[in-house]
């Protein structure tokens, strides 16, 4: 790609996806009993409280964020949620990892490549039945990752979580079909058909605010797989993995066990969708979890994972 | 920057998703990454070239088969446009994951294998895009390195489908003819070295040519509620907004509407972008409208021109009808008929007749539409839709039927 036409790819957000997904947003509101929006703190789900906020607006957002808290994550991103909440006045549930671990239910991965990305579902699937929620939306897209790709924007999913990819209703025109059995649930794609180019697109446009964590900072690091990983207490070193300090940023945000860095500068967001236009490796490239298996994503799928 | 949505189909193994492996892969959209991903996927098939339909084959069932089952939803960007692909099965058998694919379709690229010719699949294809109304086709005849790249091979299939198209084409659908071949990548979107005797565009060309009306500003005026609006706040104190996306047409403020069913009558008094006031908005705008009297107005209610007299009001009509479940259509049962947002229970009355996709006649007489089956129905619903002809106004003439008791979605209707 050259960089006369990187630049016109910048700030070149199709209005039209916003429109299809705020009436993604008005449907879940209206067809579910109890439905809540899973919040992760990353740049996916602060867009999808944004499009919350504009579908109902003057009135507030009709359903809770909710926050499956692994432990690992980022202070910041902790922080920044914290402060979302508020200042969109919307109702916040935070649940925890690590008390379906003290419960017995989850159990602590060990080895160097120890993540509680996995964990969480169990947590998740608490949740949902603690709250008897019926429809959760979540930031997931269909460029992210092939498994992906096959999802339906409303996405059933029986008593157990899971998805069945060869069982999934036809999805037609925008007719979302939220008709669901006792105990099934539905996990509702808002932002499917946005790419990652899109998202970054729309935080410019909309001048959104997003954890500083995006943007480049000093942090400790260590090297590992070709890859910079975040040093913190979470992470299982090997005695020749020293820190050392380097200017980075996140593309993607995840628990800080299982999210790379990328070496960078920027500090303004053009450079940042500058960087992302020309990167060679993908987003979800920067997510160890995915790297597991060749269908890692799907079979976490089946496990109940959004 | 406008959006155009694409769906592929055709039969089994002719090649979509390799074809749109390739347009990705051509045009640098496939990060390194990726790339490396499925090098190690095509070594582990025991392949010595790159498979590029692994891209879109993502679930392991269908690495395993080496089919698609189910639609994979795929972007790349150029410039002008975003695109958004939807890689359909070819399987017969998956002829409802089809059908979602190509629902929102502005173009469908039907493959043929160029050893083969027309087969069931074109026709079946053929037949649900015109019964969609996708207003350009375009007939991809893939595989052309397996026939030497030989012109006559081409102008013989063209000539053997010029009597099919001609009998599903409906005015204002634009069909074409390119020679392929995916797996070696040529006219995806590059000019063909191998086949200096085709002078047209590029699949890459003729996608990047088309022009389609991307709103239906000029159609009726349609506006399903989706949501009432009431913050009873302080600020709000008796704000009352209907909240939906307009399905076609354009509103005004100031504009006088009337409330359907119910028939009341109305002013616009504001159209509001998240506090950001409109004066006007048009088909796919999500917005919310205010009015200058209290009117009785709930989600499934629609609003339209006052002074359009023609608004439908239909509880008693007939449609087309694609089947997508294994349990058949039976007439006598209740389904539930969902238009837009609205739901209401329906009754099939009769079935009218079934389509022979091949031979593109119909039977009457009829008692029952299976799985995959096109056919025309007569149904009564419960209460009043609000449905235009889907030949004429697309975007609001189409329904669901769902299963009361799977809660499947069984059918997709079109309003004759
Ligand atoms: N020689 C040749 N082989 C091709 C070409 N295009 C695709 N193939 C091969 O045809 C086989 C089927 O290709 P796919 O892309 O999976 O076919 P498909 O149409 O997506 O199949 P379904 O989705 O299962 O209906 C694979 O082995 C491809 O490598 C082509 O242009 N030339
Ligand atoms: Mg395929």
């Amino acid at each position: 790609m050259t960089n006369s036409t990187i630049k016109d790819k910048i700030g070149q957000f199709p209005r039209k996806l916003e429109d299809e997904s705020i009436y993604i947003m008005r449907e879940v509101a209206a067809q579910f009993e109890r439905p809540a929006l899973l919040f992760s703190g990353g740049k996916d789900s602060i867009t999808l409280v944004r499009l919350a906020q504009k579908a109902f607006f003057p009135g507030k957002i009709p359903f809770p964020l909710v926050h499956i808290d692994t432990g690992h994550n980022f202070p910041e991103t902790i922080e920044f949620r914290d402060w979302l909440a508020k200042e969109t006045g919307a109702e916040l549930i935070v649940r925890y990892v690590q008390d379906s671990i003290n419960q017995g239910k989850a159990k602590e991965e060990t080895g160097k490549y120890a993540s509680r990305n996995v964990l969480q579902t169990v947590t998740l699937l608490d949740t949902i039945e603690e709250f008897k929620f019926d429809a959760c939306i979540g930031g997931a897209r269909r460029d992210e990752e092939k498994a992906r790709a096959k999802e339906r924007i409303f996405s059933v999913r029986d008593d157990f979580g899971q998805w069945d990819a060869k069982r999934q209703r036809p999805e037609l025109f925008d007719m979302l079909n939220g008709r669901i059995a006792v105990g099934e649930n539905v996990r509702v794609f808002p932002i499917s058909n946005w790419t990652e180019l899109d998202v970054w697109n729309y935080i410019k446009e909309e001048k959104m605010e997003i954890p500083s964590i995006y943007f480049s900072h000093q942090r400790q690091v260590i090297e590992r797989d070709g890859m910079l990983w975040a040093d913190s207490e979470y992470l299982n070193k090997e005695a020749d993995e020293i820190p050392f300090e380097a200017t980075v940023r996140f593309r993607t945000v995840g628990d800080m066990t299982c999210t790379a860095a990328v070496e960078s500068d920027a500090v303004e967001i053009d450079v940042i969708i500058e960087e992302i236009l020309s990167a060679e490796i993908s987003e979800r490239g920067a997510r160890i979890d995915d790297k597991r298996s060749e269908a890692a994503m799907e079979k976490r799928k089946q496990q109940g994972y959004f | 920057m406008d959006i155009l949505r694409i769906a592929t189909a055709g039969s089994v193994d002719d090649g979509k998703s390799t074809l749109i492996g390739r347009l990705l892969y051509e045009t640098n959209s496939i990060t390194k990454d990726k790339i490396e991903a499925l090098e190690s996927a095509s070594k582990r098939k025991g392949l010595d070239f790159l498979d590029l339909s692994l891209l879109t084959d993502g679930l392991i069932a269908e690495r395993e088969q080496g089919i698609t089952i189910d639609v994979a939803h795929i972007y790349f960007s150029t410039p002008t446009r975003k695109y958004i692909i939807a890689d359909t099965p070819g399987h017969v058998e998956y002829t409802r994951n089809m059908v979602t694919g190509a629902s929102n379709a502005k173009v469908s690229l039907i493959l043929v294998d160029a050893r083969q010719g027309l087969v069931e699949q074109t026709a079946r294809h053929l037949s649900i895009a015109a019964l969609l109304r996708i207003p350009k086709v375009i007939i991809c005849v893939n595989k052309m390195d397996l026939v030497q790249y030989d012109q006559a091979k081409f102008e013989a299939i063209k000539a053997s489908l010029t009597s099919l198209v001609a009998q599903t084409t409906f005015e204002g659908q634009a069909v074409s003819f390119l020679p392929i071949s995916s797996l070696f990548g040529q006219n995806i979107t590059q000019a063909a070295d191998k086949m200096p005797w085709y002078q047209g565009n590029t699949l890459l060309g003729e996608l990047e040519a088309f022009e389609f009306a991307e709103s239906l500003a000029h159609a009726p005026a349609r506006f399903p509620v989706q949501w009432v609006i009431r913050p009873k706040t302080e600020e709000y104190h008796d704000y009352r907004g209907y909240a939906g996306k307009i399905s076609s047409g354009t509103f005004r403020v100031g504009d006088v509407i009337r409330a359907l069913p119910t028939g009341q009558e109305s002013t616009i008094a504001s159209i509001e972008k998240f506090g950001e006031p409109l004066d006007h908005a048009v088909a796919g705008d999500s917005v919310v409208i205010t009015l200058t009297t209290d009117v009785d107005i709930s989600r499934g209610n629609s609003l339209v021109l006052a002074s359009d007299a023609q608004a439908p009001q239909l509880k008693d009509f007939a449609a087309h009808i694609c089947w997508l479940d294994h349990q058949a259509l039976s007439p006598g049962k209740t389904y539930l008929l969902k238009h837009g947002v609205n739901l209401t229970k329906a009754k099939i009355s009769q079935i009218t007749e079934r389509l022979d996709v091949v031979a593109q006649t119909s039977s009457q007489n009829v008692d029952s539409l299976k799985l995959n089956e096109i056919g025309g129905i007569q149904l009564r619903t419960a209460q009043p839709i609000m449905a235009d002809v889907y030949a004429q106004n697309p975007s609001n003439g189409a329904f669901i039927l769902i299963d009361e008791f799977s809660n499947s979605t069984v059918g997709v209707g079109f309003v004759k």
